[in-house]
């Protein structure tokens, strides 16, 4: 019998832990996974597709995605910028900012929203304006959308961070001595360097900003077909026990996190 | 195109990294900044790199004043320490890169690059990565990435500081040939004592943000401004004692002339001597030697090194005898002998490492 190599723990003990590991993903993450496509497919494919074609859940994706399109690109840019320069030069606060830049995932989401609702409600701080201009943001679209900015913030900047302070400025000053201008560094040094870190913090922002709940549930005010997103609407359709169609549009946000995840882990591999 | 810099100092936060430092570098000369870390001699090419910004003091480039010209604009070359060559590019975007920036024609970046390749001797490596190749190489790589533009000045940061030694020496001696080439006024960092002696026609010495010395290798070396500068040039004996008129007298009953220009009233001094300007003999010569016992010998190499311990003070120096004078004494560890120093480098004042 072949003995085990000196570095190995024991068969046994190797099993259990394998085992223990494989038994808790399988409860707390396979099962309740499989249990979602289940329920949705439970009445057959077409009580799914009409579920799913329904005008309001139609209109829910819609907001979900035009959430994502407006959340995900500024938290592009703010994130890049705030990682150059943290990264790159030394101010004063710049301890503070890299704090701000965490109390999106500090706070509840639900405070997160109701920030916004003080802020841009009626009875807020700049409600009165908003209304006199026939503005609307509270219980509307833009609210909706500035609570997911809000939330979302710290996923590019992030990943950027210690990405480009391990980098350091060499090259981008190697660049400059060559001539290169400002953009030039930008986009043929700095971008090229972080690309997969950047790409991966985006994937995980936008994953983030189609599936929040909390904070954009304060600021949408429920209504259908107005100001619900994906994750607002399979709550209220479970909330009217329409069971299979909660589980039908969850589906969809379900499908969204597994491409996610094949594609983090398809980045990761690059980026090692 | 020479370099001038004139009385910059640059600060960074409490530390004053250049205490108003003026250097020239003439047209065409290869030129050493030396010095220990700290003594500012990096930040000193960065700032005529364009990458650091002087608090005070002016920079001219051929009589130019470019103290306030952006760094793209300098036309300089830049080699850094490690290197940092654009990991995500191959050798030849890499070299072509200044090339491109500026919009030069593909057919002229192409020709120029495969020039610079030869001129490096690494033709064939164009579409590798800097990962792919070794520590020499990518320097000189760095090297020509900073050629490819033809600029008029040439500045290396610690060209051969990550490099080992052999490889090191290579270079150094490729380096040298390579300016005496293409004479582009270049200007190196190192904190190498040996390296800048060996490759730079003149020297300037730095120490805590100012400089000590400029000078011809052999001017630095012989006749040192500073006790600094002996310190810092290779290892060194130091004596304390007083000058009285014309009579030096130092530490463990050694007497010698004062030179000219310590001699006058009682004040005291500090002499340096190199361990080879030490003479050991087995017998008293004359009344300015001091007893010392052999504590250790070092036989190995074109001189013998040994070190010694003055009876009189308890001190240790350091002895380098040549191998033939070696042969004749066969001194062993225990051994009384008498040591004469030549050669004192005299200055006023206590000095104290």
């Amino acid at each position: 019998m072949p003995s085990d190599p000196p570095t190995t723990e024991p068969a046994l003990v190797r099993r259990t832990l394998i085992g223990t590991a494989l038994l808790f993903l399988g409860l707390f993450l396979f099962l309740p996974l499989i249990a979602v496509f289940v329920h949705a497919l439970e009445k057959g494919l077409d009580a799914y597709l009409s579920a799913v074609r329904e005008p309001a859940a139609l209109s829910a994706v819609r907001l979900t995605l035009l959430t994502a399109a407006v959340a995900v690109p500024l938290n592009t840019a703010f994130g890049v910028a705030a990682a150059w320069a943290i990264a790159r030069f030394e101010f004063t606060g710049k301890r503070l900012l890299i704090t701000l830049i965490d109390l999106p995932f500090a706070v509840s989401p639900v405070i997160s929203g109701l920030i916004f609702v003080l802020l841009f409600g009626l009875q807020g701080l700049l409600g009165p304006w908003l209304a006199d201009h026939d503005l609307k943001v509270i219980f509307a679209a833009p609210g909706i959308a500035l609570a997911t900015v809000f939330v979302t913030f710290p996923f590019v900047a992030r990943e950027l961070i210690p990405l480009m302070q391990a980098q350091g400025a060499e090259e981008e000053e190697a660049a400059v001595v060559l001539g290169a201008s400002g953009w030039q560094t930008f986009f043929r040094i700095t971008l090229p360097n972080v690309k997969w870190g950047l790409l991966y913090g985006v994937i995980l922002c936008n994953a983030r900003a189609m599936g929040e709940f909390g904070a954009v549930s304060v600021v949408s005010g429920h209504i259908r077909g107005m100001t619900n997103t994906v994750p607002l609407h399979v709550e209220i359709l479970y909330n009217e026990y329409n069971f299979t169609a909660a589980f039908a549009v969850a589906s969809l946000l379900t499908c969204l996190a597994l491409v996610t995840l094949a594609v983090k882990s398809v980045l990761e591999k690059r980026k090692s | 195109m020479s370099i001038e810099v004139k009385g910059i100092t640059k600060r960074f936060g409490d530390v004053t990294a250049l205490n108003d430092v003026s250097v020239e570098v003439p047209s065409g000369s290869l030129v050493a900044l030396l010095g220990p870390s700290g003594s500012g001699k990096t930040t000193l090419l960065r700032a005529i790199a364009g990458l650091e910004t002087p608090d005070s003091g002016a920079i001219y480039f051929h009589d130019e004043d470019a103290t306030d010209r952006p760094v793209r604009h300098r036309n300089v070359g830049f080699v850094f320490q490690h290197y940092a060559l654009f990991r995500h590019m191959t050798i030849f975007d890499n070299i072509a890169f200044g090339l491109q920036v500026r919009k030069r024609p593909k057919e002229e970046v192409r020709e120029r690059v495969h020039e610079l390749l030869r001129l490096i001797q690494l033709e064939g490596v164009e579409n590798r990565y800097p990962a792919q190749l070794s520590g020499g190489q990518r320097q000189r790589v760095a090297l020509a990435r900073a050629l490819a533009t033809r600029p008029k000045v040439l500045l290396l940061d610690e060209p051969f500081g990550a490099l080992d030694a052999k490889v090191r020496k290579e270079l150094r001696q490729w380096i040298r040939r390579l300016h005496d080439e293409i004479h582009v006024t270049s200007l190196f960092v190192t904190h190498d004592q040996e390296e800048a002696l060996e490759l730079a026609d003149r020297v300037v010495l730095m120490h805590d943000g100012k400089v000590e010395q400029v000078g011809t290798p052999d001017e630095v070396y012989n006749h040192p401004a500073t006790p600094f500068v002996v310190n810092f040039l290779g290892s060194v004996n130091i004596f304390h004692g007083r000058v009285r008129g014309d009579r030096l007298s130092l530490a463990a009953g050694l007497v010698a002339d004062a030179p000219a220009h310590v001699s006058g009233e009682d004040r005291s001094v500090v002499a340096f001597v190199r361990p080879h300007d030490m003479d050991v003999d087995l017998t008293q010569k004359n009344g300015s030697s001091a007893r010392a016992r052999v504590k250790w010998v070092h036989p190995v190499g074109a001189v013998v090194k040994m070190e010694l311990e003055l009876l009189d003070d308890k001190k240790e120096i350091e002895v380098e005898l040549t191998r033939e004078r070696h042969e004749t004494l066969r001194l062993s560890v225990g051994e009384i002998v008498y040591v004469t120093p030549k050669g004192l480098k005299v200055f006023v004042g206590t000095y104290s490492i």
